[in-house]
């Protein structure tokens, strides 16, 4: 500032402190701009998932009145369970036509061109497995007429979501404006309705041409499971290894290997655990794939270094005069950590864990290599047999939907996104009231 | 008798011993608890760690070695002319394995006796048809001497079995008697048990160096195995990729290498800038009240997983790039792109960045700052030209985390950029990463040994190499370059 010459003022402002200010703004600005950026991506994405996955809880169901005809479905009339049994589904269908032909007979409901055979076709394919599973448990009520409330076929659904509308459905081959004009009037008259579908909960997954029937219910049990073998494993082992680490542990190259490598495992692409599950637990030691054991032990791996950093800084935490506090009346180094130390430290290394749970749920990659993508209909058994049969998980259960063709399973996959977020949600909201409730301060 | 029948026996037979114990030292030192040395559960603990542990190491040394014995002996059994043409002496023992399992389902069943089997004979009986009856399939017709080999498979493993129940047994009831004659008031029992608890603990924390081990070992054999099968040289210069169910494929690492790198560029274009103003912002400009909002939700966007942002890369960013960018501007069809995958994963790694580099920002000392407006320097040339170069060697290790963390993301890349290896600089044309590939060609249906699917491995052990890499020199910049403030 050497050359300020005599004209300039304090009271004027120069050039060069106008360009000063004016570049002092410009990257008040250019920070303003990075946060809304980082926001937006934030609200993007959950309106994304939002809008996509919220109609998913939703679906239309039709229900119809179903005369259980005894020539079909009982042909000697002996109420035999196993002559019944014989009769499959394609038996079943025709009641379903039939009734849909007495709906098409009442006044003011024919739609011109519409066969009662396509009209059978609106109704879900799962319609007729879900009569027989009725008809098996309840053999008497052949011959009655009974009220089912049946899931619609996914392009029906569709219509009332707004993915189909009439024009779509003259260039479909699964829907024609007939049967959706047929729908409106069944809407109209009341028997058709959409209503909040605990079935996307409950349910297990449903094949390729039947979105409307996949659940969510083996998905969830498998990640239920997991996670369970992840605590059971992670906490006993992970505790064990940080008060080892914190409290016993000498200065030497052993403990540096292990922090070292702790440190690094952390940083691990995922994929690569599922690798190392693939050639150990499935290649090497024999285990079932897509079971939730390998799933659990794949994953007990990837969170064991979380666990053990967060479990050492809460152990950390302890101020060093409880632990001389009770050296100083007689209490071993042992008893010193597990009946002092440890009870003080649980809070902050249960929220750890938690927290650590909640990345474990998330995680898709490694369980794609050990066989989880499967196509899994079958609910797992109760633990520990339970263990070992084939699942599918919350997170690979959305990439499986991500990878077929029909529209509706994009939906179906954004609205177990949002279960995933929810338990997630509640997964961190624990952690946070148990962090608030139980913190201390030294 | 099964393997946890036997475990739960032995801890059975400790459990009594932790009791018996207690009460025998409380009974030597006369009721009277101050002339024992430990507390009396000190006693029951060091009974029950005898009782249990050698028994115990003894039953899992006996479950690992008891197969690979059976094995060795039933091997033996097998004369060349049972193995079919096409078929290997390791699928016939599968064979092997699979009828004897059979054959006990069937006896739990009750379509055959013990008596039966041993009387079962292929002339006789048609033996596939049978254990296909109980559920269990069988590839082909059972030859005579195979069924011999079925049969004395499980005879050897069930009479081995009895044979550790036994052993385990005797073993805990044996280390049972041996701690109770050792218990006397002067006993340092206490000492004992807390070695036990030590040595537990040690082995715990040995689990990480096993996984450690576990990860290299599978990936470094495996990966030998592969260039066995395929040319190393191939496997880094090939500039092809193109897998053939029929052999002969090419199977270059350059393609995968270059979609990798591209993405994790394009994504940390995006991050980079991003996360570093929204760290300056925060800790430098932003008053408490926008900090407690934008903080928490910065941090939200770190604990979704990246399936969503797979699924958000799927639906939204990649038809939304395709429909206003790509086709307009006639550089690309697909939804999938290196610039969808780029974009999403720069998202997911916006809070990384800016979090730690937020926490190397805060590290800097408030003196610097005070100095530098001391000197009449704006806020913004106080951070340019103080505050970033001091932190400098802690953002540059934060980017290389960055860094790390795209090159090994899966999800994201797996539903956003595409599955064709390409080498090509159009960021609106899908491409195709390292961890794309480990996800296909291990979840195809070829067969294992082929390397179609042992490539999976190389490229694992390189992402891993890659990545490890990555975070060392990233540790290494930030210990070597980081300046000491008092």
């Amino acid at each position: 500032m050497t050359d300020v010459s005599p004209t300039s003022s304090l009271l004027t402002v120069d050039d060069r402190t106008r360009r000063r200010n004016a570049a002092e703004k410009r990257f008040r600005v250019y920070g303003v701009i990075a946060i809304v950026l980082a926001m937006l991506a934030l609200a993007g994405l959950m309106t994304s998932i939002l809008s996509n996955g919220l109609s998913a809880f939703k679906q239309t169901f039709v229900t119809l009145e179903i005369y259980l005809d005894p020539a079909k479905l009982d042909k000697d009339g002996s109420r035999d369970l196993d002559k019944i049994r014989k009769v499959s589904t394609f038996g079943y269908a025709p009641l379903i036509k039939n009734s849909l032909q007495t709906q098409m007979d009442s006044p003011g409901m024919a739609v011109e061109g519409l066969k009662a055979k396509d009209a059978a076709k609106m109704v879900s394919k799962e319609a007729a497995a879900e009569m027989r599973r009725f008809v098996l448990n309840n053999p008497d009520m052949i011959g009655e007429t009974v009220s089912f409330k049946f899931l619609t076929s996914g392009r029906i659904d569709g219509y009332y979501k707004g993915r189909v509308t009439m024009e779509s459905a003259e260039r479909d081959s699964n829907i024609s404006p007939e049967q959706l004009m047929f729908a409106d009037k069944l809407k109209d008259a009341g028997l058709l309705k959409t209503s909040f579908n605990w079935g996307f909960l409950t349910r297990a997954d449903a094949s390729e041409n039947r979105p409307e029937a996949a659940g969510l219910g083996v998905a969830i049990l498998g990640s239920l499971y997991m996670m369970g073998v992840v605590l059971f494993l992670t906490l006993p082992i992970g505790v064990a290894a940080s008060i080892y680490l914190e409290e016993f542990a000498p200065r030497n190259w052993f403990t540096d290997i292990v922090e070292v490598n702790i440190s690094n495992l952390a940083a691990v692409p995922s994929i690569v655990f599922g690798i190392l599950g693939l050639a150990i637990f499935i290649n090497f030691a024999g285990l079932p794939q897509s079971a939730p054991i390998v799933g659990g032990l794949v994953l007990t791996l990837m969170t064991l270094p979380t666990i053990i950093i967060s479990t050492r800084a809460s152990l950390k935490a302890v101020p060093p005069s409880i632990r001389d506090a009770a050296l100083g009346v007689g209490a071993s180094k042992m008893q010193a950590v597990f009946h002092h130390v440890l009870p003080l430290a649980a809070p902050g290394i249960l929220t750890g864990t938690i927290i650590g749970l909640a990345q474990a749920l998330g995680e898709t990659a490694p369980l794609l290599l050990i066989g989880m993508v499967a196509f899994v209909r079958e609910f797992p058994g109760a633990p520990p047999e339970g263990l070992f049969d084939p699942a599918a998980a919350l997170p690979v259960q959305v990439y499986n939907w991500t990878q077929r063709a029909d529209p509706a399973f994009a939906e179906r996959a954004s609205g177990a996104i949002i279960v995933l977020l929810v338990f997630l949600l509640f997964m961190n909201a624990i952690a946070i009231i148990l962090r608030r409730r139980f913190e201390r301060r030294w | 008798m099964s393997a946890g029948l036997v475990i739960l026996a032995v801890v059975a037979v400790a459990t009594v011993g932790f009791f018996v114990g207690r009460a025998k030292s409380l009974s030597t030192a006369g009721g009277d608890i101050r002339q024992l040395h430990s507390l009396p559960s000190y006693y029951g603990q060091a009974t029950f760690l005898f009782a249990a542990v050698p028994a115990l190491l003894v039953t899992f040394a006996w479950l690992i070695l008891q197969p690979m014995f059976v094995e060795s002996q039933i091997s033996g059994m097998i004369v060349s002319g049972d193995i079919a043409e096409g078929s290997s002496r390791t699928l016939v023992m599968a064979d092997v394995r699979r009828i004897a399992n059979g054959l006990d389902v069937a006896v739990t069943a009750g379509k055959l006796s013990e008596t039966g089997i041993e009387k079962l004979n292929t002339a006789s009986t048609d033996v596939r048809a049978l254990l296909a009856e109980v559920g269990v399939a069988v590839a082909s017709d059972v030859q005579q001497n195979i069924l011999a080999a079925a049969k004395e498979f499980r005879i050897l493993t069930s009479t081995l079995r009895v044979a550790m129940a036994v052993v385990a047994l005797a073993l805990s009831v044996l280390g049972l008697v041996f701690a109770l004659t050792r218990i006397k008031p002067e006993y340092r029992a206490r000492n004992v048990s807390e070695q036990a608890v030590k040595a537990l603990l040690i082995l715990s924390s040995l689990v990480a160096i096993l996984t450690t081990v576990g990860i290299i070992a599978s990936l470094v054999f495996e990966t030998l195995h592969f260039f066995q099968l395929y040319p190393a040289k191939d496997f880094f210069f090939n500039l092809t990729w193109n897998p053939q169910f029929t052999g002969g494929s090419d199977l270059g690492f350059i393609p995968l290498l270059w979609g990798t790198l591209y993405v994790s560029f394009v994504a940390l274009v995006f991050a980079v800038p991003i996360g570093l103003f929204v760290a300056v912002y925060l800790s430098e400009y932003a008053t408490n009240r926008v900090r407690s909002i934008v903080k928490p939700a910065v941090e939200i966007l770190a604990g979704i997983p990246t399936i969503v942002y797979g699924l958000f890369a799927l639906i939204t960013v990649g038809p939304l790039l395709r429909d206003y960018f790509a086709q307009p501007l006639g550089l690309g069809q697909s939804s999938s792109s290196v610039l969808t995958a780029g974009i999403v994963m720069g998202i997911m790694l916006i809070p990384f960045v800016s979090s730690l580099s937020d926490d190397v920002i805060n590290a800097v000392p408030q003196a610097m700052r005070d100095g530098s407006y001391g000197l009449g320097a704006t806020q913004s040339e106080t951070v340019k030209q103080v505050i970033i170069p001091a932190a400098l060697p802690g953002i540059v290790g934060a980017i290389l985390l960055a860094a790390s963390r795209a090159i090994g993301e899966t999800m994201i890349v797996v539903m956003g950029a595409g599955a064709a290896a390409k080498l090509s600089l159009n960021p609106l044309e899908a491409m195709t990463t390292i961890t794309v590939k480990i996800v296909s060609q291990l979840t195809g249906d070829t067969e294992f040994a082929s390397p179609e699917t042992l490539v999976a491995f190389a490229l694992g052990l390189s992402l891993f190499v890659l990545t490890l890499g990555l975070n060392v020199l990233a540790l290494y910049i930030v210990r070597k370059y980081r300046e000491q403030y008092e």
